[in-house]
């Protein structure tokens, strides 16, 4: 009945996760590589300059899709902590490993860039608006899920206690999308957004948006290759390890 | 040239968040490519030191 469906669970098992990750990884990279060149160029020599913010606007080609990726990977995260709550599977605790630091980087280089437009367009680095205070919460719920997990020996249970905490910080992300709607706040209200479409010039928008697909692609690149690293600890102690011939050499 | 560079006077601001961004973007992988290296030592020192004892083990028993 089921034979000529695609047995998910297949890959949940960290023995085919394993070299099937390592193949993804060289086209993630290429893919990545080649969106960010393109995104570049097309930041900053095809789109024009902006009538209000000047060059100063360029900006947004970084500040827009590391912000995304920050909210977007910690979303991915909370699956992969629920989908290992409930199934069990041993993959899924390694997948929220690997993506924290990528998703803590990302919400940093959020806050940076963030700071650095505020700086020329607000007349502040920083202020306690909602939507950088929500952020900032994201950036320190990334920092205790790292924190914490590395301060349980025992892997196994250090992603189950984890998963509770990645599954109640999920309630800050509406928060963050929301606050500059909910809240009268300095930071501008979404440029593009599912409903209203997009407010941007359009070359500006598409810019944007490859600059978006190439973090995406970094993004299953580099933690496809930081979980590979996970799965060789954790898994130490098994068969299949021991015969790789990058284990044996 | 020159011109490209001053981002209208916004310089500082740009390449402030594009550098930083660029730093993090090339870092992450290389550290991650180190802690490959490093994994693989262990792991690979780690089966080596466990088939080790298996086989006194097996010596012993006989």
């Amino acid at each position: 009945m089921s034979s000529n469906r695609i047995n998910w669970f297949k890959y949940s098992s960290p023995a085919t996760f394993y070299p099937l990750a390592g193949k993804l990884v060289p086209w993630f990279t290429a893919i990545a590589v080649i969106l960010v060149v393109v995104g570049l160029y097309m930041g900053f020599f095809v789109a024009p300059t902006d009538y209000k913010q000047g060059e100063g606007y360029r900006i947004i080609f970084v500040h827009v899709p590391a912000s995304w990726m920050s909210m977007f990977i910690y979303l991915v995260m909370a699956f992969w902590a629920a989908m290992g709550l409930v199934f069990n599977t041993r993959m899924s605790g390694m997948m929220v490993q690997s993506l924290a630091p990528t998703g803590a980087m990302f919400t940093f280089l959020a806050l940076w860039t963030g700071a650095f437009w505020g700086k020329p367009m607000w007349g502040t680095w920083w202020v306690w608006d909602a939507r950088l205070t929500s952020e900032l919460i994201l950036f320190f719920l990334y920092i205790g899920y790292i924190a914490l997990h590395s301060s349980i020996d025992d892997k196994r249970r250090a992603d189950r206690a984890t998963a509770i905490l990645v599954l109640v910080g999920v309630i800050n992300i509406p928060i963050i999308y929301y606050s500059v709607k909910w809240w009268n706040t300095l930071h501008q209200g979404a440029s593009v957004s599912v409903k209203s479409g997009s407010s941007m010039a359009s070359i500006m928008l598409i810019s944007m948006l490859i600059m978006a697909l190439a973090f995406w692609a970094y993004t299953i690149a580099i933690s496809l290759a930081r979980v590979r690293s996970i799965i060789l600890d954790r898994e130490r102690d098994t068969q299949w390890v021991s015969q790789l011939p990058e284990i044996k050499r | 040239m020159k011109e490209f560079f001053n981002m209208g006077g916004y310089a500082l601001y740009v390449w402030g968040s594009f550098g930083m961004t660029a730093l993090c973007m090339i870092a992450e992988p290389l550290l991650v490519r180190h802690r490959r290296k490093v994994t693989l030592q262990r792991v690979s020192r780690f089966v080596r030191s466990k088939s080790a004892t298996q086989s006194t083990n097996a010596s012993g028993d006989m």
